[in-house]
Order: structure tokens, then sequence, then C-alpha cells
């Protein structure tokens, strides 16, 4: 195919959360996991 | 905001506002680049349109067209339109050229009140090694050599519980100088902590940092029972790692930590292990002496560990260990190759993982995480042995970034706003990068290191992140079409 979209969900369902902080500081984002959808 | 980029034989297009990720063709990335420069010529030109995509004229696409089919003869008219009917659609579900998702939403440039949930704890000032590049001072910070009390340890813990908020888990990293040498105030603060879990309702993950030195069974069997994370320091291949790892008799360390390392995996990752206490990384500094570095991280792969990391060394631009301009050409020649090495290792069924390789494409950190970054002198405190309260280890011993105690909590309001307000917006030069919503804006000891100011940007670190960053893209888009063959 011309283009394949590699992930089915994207940045804009992140919004939706509510920064809920339960995550672990990074120590530095980008590879956080997030304790509400790992 | 597009950014498109060609690696290991892939063209790749990120939508920065989106996050979305394509994997397109040579006509398609043409055809992206083209539409992306008539956009650019319609801005400087002061044009304006209800969205940026369209600013793209039809005398525009008349003229893509042109140039696509005088570049790729064999392509029709209608394959050209195809693609473009392509780009509208995906531009229409918001995953191609899509606008700034976050700017409607100012809700989200506000600091938040500010709830402590994580704390490195200084439980010793002082080290068994002496490594000449090591940013605490061969472990006492520019200060005085000390190591905590139980007391003092305990006040900390309950300091974060009390100032936690309803936050549930809460993190304390065992740090110095090297924890292992204040090894009974760490068991009675893990102990202390247990304690205030059941009474709190809290769920504290402790972590332990070490240089391996003061490793025997008992530790290697307490940490691996009570410590969500471990992070061991190891440079790599012998020669390099005790190049600077030296013990106070001017001895490599390497031949005496790396048996010690080894048990210590083998127990924590072998059978009957406790599921959630798998996590651990071997961590490694390379410098202006070893920019070749994937040849360490091999290395440790070599030795039996499989969750790497490898920082570069951040010091003084005079110092001759510090990295240069011209070695950057070399450092991103390696993580390109290192990306490729952890390709082969996946396809043959022996993955390994390299920190900054990890990358949740679908569930990665909220909106507010990326704007926020690490938390550092906010929601994160570095705690000396004495109680004080900095906002990250790397600022300790900096007297001007003293936030206060642990007894009276925070006392330099001024500066936990500041740093509350050192999101990404803060830094004019993030605004055109197409990678500030991964790194968040940096580091801020490395920017006040760097440039003088927490708000700075330490441009050699941005550079070698966005590399990072593109490589770990790369290796989902490799992942997902070998997926689709």
């Amino acid at each position: 195919k011309r283009i394949t979209t590699i992930n089915t969900k994207n940045m804009k369902e992140s919004i939706l959360k509510d920064g809920c902080g339960e995550c672990q500081t990074s120590c530095c984002i980008a590879n956080q996991k997030c304790e509400k959808t790992k | 905001m597009i950014h498109q980029y060609q690696l290991n034989g892939f063209n790749i297009v990120l939508d920065v506002n989106s996050g979305s990720v394509h994997c397109v063709d040579d006509v398609a990335y043409d055809i992206i680049r083209l539409f992306c420069a008539a956009m650019d010529r319609h801005r400087e030109e002061g044009s304006s349109a209800a969205g940026e995509y369209d600013l793209v004229t039809a005398a525009d696409r008349e003229e893509i067209t042109a140039r696509i089919l005088d570049r790729y003869p064999d392509l029709t008219e209608e394959d050209v339109r195809e693609v473009f009917g392509d780009l509208d659609e995906l531009q229409r579900q918001a995953r191609l050229f899509s606008e700034d998702l976050f700017a409607p939403h100012p809700e989200l440039l506000e600091p938040r009140k500010p709830y402590v949930k994580a704390l490195c704890l200084h439980v010793a000032h002082t080290c068994n090694l002496n490594c000449s590049y090591c940013f605490a001072s061969q472990g006492n910070f520019h200060g005085e050599r000390a190591v905590m009390t139980e007391e003092t340890a305990r006040a900390a813990l309950d300091f974060l519980v009390r100032e936690s908020g309803s936050h549930h888990n809460l993190d304390v990293d065992f740090f110095g100088g090297e924890p292992l040498m204040n090894w009974d105030v760490v068991k009675e603060t893990v102990r202390y902590g247990r304690e205030l879990e059941k009474e709190y309702g809290k769920n504290i993950r402790f972590t332990l940092t070490t240089n391996g030195v003061g490793l025997n069974d008992e530790i290697i069997d307490f940490a691996n029972r009570e410590m969500h994370n471990v992070v061991l320091s190891l440079d790599g291949r012998k020669e390099v790692h005790d190049r600077f790892r030296r013990t106070i008799n001017d001895q490599g360390s390497y031949d005496m930590i790396v048996p010690k390392f080894q048990r210590l995996v083998e127990k924590r990752t072998g059978s009957g292990a406790r599921e959630d206490r798998t996590e651990y990384y071997m961590r490694g500094t390379y410098t202006h002496c070893n920019p070749d570095f994937t040849a360490d991280i091999r290395h440790m792969a070599d030795l039996g560990f499989d969750q790497l990391s490898m920082e570069p060394v951040v010091t003084d631009p005079s110092d001759p260990l510090a990295l240069t301009e011209e070695d950057l050409p070399l450092l991103y020649e390696q993580y390109e190759e290192l990306a490729d090495w952890m390709i082969r290792r996946r396809e043959e069924g022996r993955p390994v993982t390299f920190y900054h390789y990890m990358l949740d494409l679908e569930g990665g950190p909220c909106i507010y995480k990326r704007i926020a970054g690490c938390g550092a002198g906010t929601e994160y405190y570095a705690v000396t042995p004495w109680g004080d309260l900095y906002p990250c280890h790397q600022f300790v011993g900096e007297e001007e970034f003293k936030m206060g105690d642990i007894w009276k909590g925070v006392s330099a309001d001024a500066l936990q706003k500041e740093f509350g307000r050192n999101n990404i917006y803060a830094h004019a030069e993030c605004a055109d990068c197409w990678a500030k919503l991964y790194c968040s804006g940096g580091c801020a000891a490395n920017a006040y290191h760097g440039t003088g100011s927490i708000s700075g940007v330490y441009e050699y670190g941005c550079k070698l992140f966005r590399k990072r960053m593109e490589c770990a893209i790369m290796m989902k888009v490799a992942e997902a079409m070998k997926d689709a063959e």
C-alpha cells in the first residue's frame, strides 16, 4: 500500500485521560507507562 | 506539523500533533513533502485558512501533480489523485496534517497544586568507588561525606505520605553516593514504608541504584524481594568500564561487580522469581572516549543482561570526557546500528530492551505528563542525608536550589512555581520541534548546567534525543510491517 498507518490509536485519546499522576517519575517521557492503559 | 525521514529502508511520516505514524512509499513520501513545502510557502506569504491543510490550493495540487509525474514517468494522473484522496481522508480523520489538539485547552498549561509522589533518598553521601566522571563528585556532592540516619529516613517517608494527597502509587529510590554503604538504613526504611502502606493505603515502589561493589547474597535476596526496580551501573566492555569506574585503590571494578550483577539478575528473573520484581536496568554512561557505545550495549547482552540503558555523559564542555559536535555523526550511526541490532535480536527470539527505545504509540503518557515532564521540583524531590530537599538528585549541592526540608516541607514557593511553569510551552526553542511531546522539554538539570537556566534548552541533548526517537519510531514501523507480511 502507498500509505500504511502504524498506530490505530493516537495522541488524541491521551487528552481524555485526566493526568492521574499514578505513573512513575521518569528519573529523562515517551517511554513512560501509563497506569491506566498498560 | 509533519516530521518525515528515511531510515533502515522505511519512509516514515510522523503527524506530530496526533502522534500518528505512517509508513509510505516513495511517491506518497514526495507528495507529502511537497504539500508541506506549499504550506510553508503560503504561511511565509501571510496566507491564512481555516486549517493548515487548507492552505494547499488547487493550483498547488496541479503543480505537485506535474512534478510527481515528471519524477515518476510510469505514474498516471489518476495514481496521483488517488494519493491526494488518501491524504484528504487521513487529514479528515486527524491522522495527518492535524491541528494542535491541545491549544484549545488552556487549563493544561496551568500548574496544578503539586502533590509529592516521588523521593530520591540520598542515604549515603559517600562511595566505595572513585569514578572520575561522577556528577556527584565521588559521592559527596561537593560537600561533606555523610550517611542518612534511620530517623531522617523515616521522617522523609512521613513527608512523602503527608504531601502525597490522594496519590496511591509513590516512588522512593535509594541513591547516593553508594546506598549499599548504609544498608541497615535502607532495610529499616523499607520496613517502615511497608507499615505506612498499610496505615495510609499507599503503594510504595522502592528502587535501588547501586555500583554493585557491596552486593552479597543477603542484599541480593532483599533487593529482589522488596525493590520494584534495581539500576545496576555498568559501562560495558571491561576496558571501557574500568577506565573511569575505579576503586579507592585505583583498581578497575569490572571483575568485582559483573559476577555479582549476573547473580542478582539470574535470581531476579530466573525460575521462582516474583513476577512483579523482574524489572532491572543495566545502566551505563558513554563519553567522548567510547562514542562506539553500541559495542558496550552488545557486550552487556553477551553477559546475559537484557534490560539495558546507556546514557550520554553530561559534563562541562571543557572536560576531556565531554561529547563534542564532531562526535555526533558517529553517535547517530551508533543509535541506528543499535536499532538494527535490536530488530535482528527480536526476530531471532532473543529480544533486549533499551530504555530510550521503549515507546508506546497507543497507550503512552497522558498530555499532562507530556507537557510537564519529570516533575522535578514539584512532585519529585531529592532528600540529602541531612533531610534537605532539592528539585532532584542533579541539583543536590547547589545551595540556591535548596527548597526546604522534610520536617517543615517546601518553603521555596517561588522556586516551586518556577519548576511548575517550566513546561514545554516555556521553551520558545521547543515550539517548532517535532519531538516536544516525547521529551517534554528535556531535563531541567541538564538545561541549568548547560545554559545557566532551568528553562534553557540543552541543544546537544535535544539532537541525541531526536535521533533516539527516530530510531524508536522506526523500530515500531519495522515491527508492524513485519507483522503485516
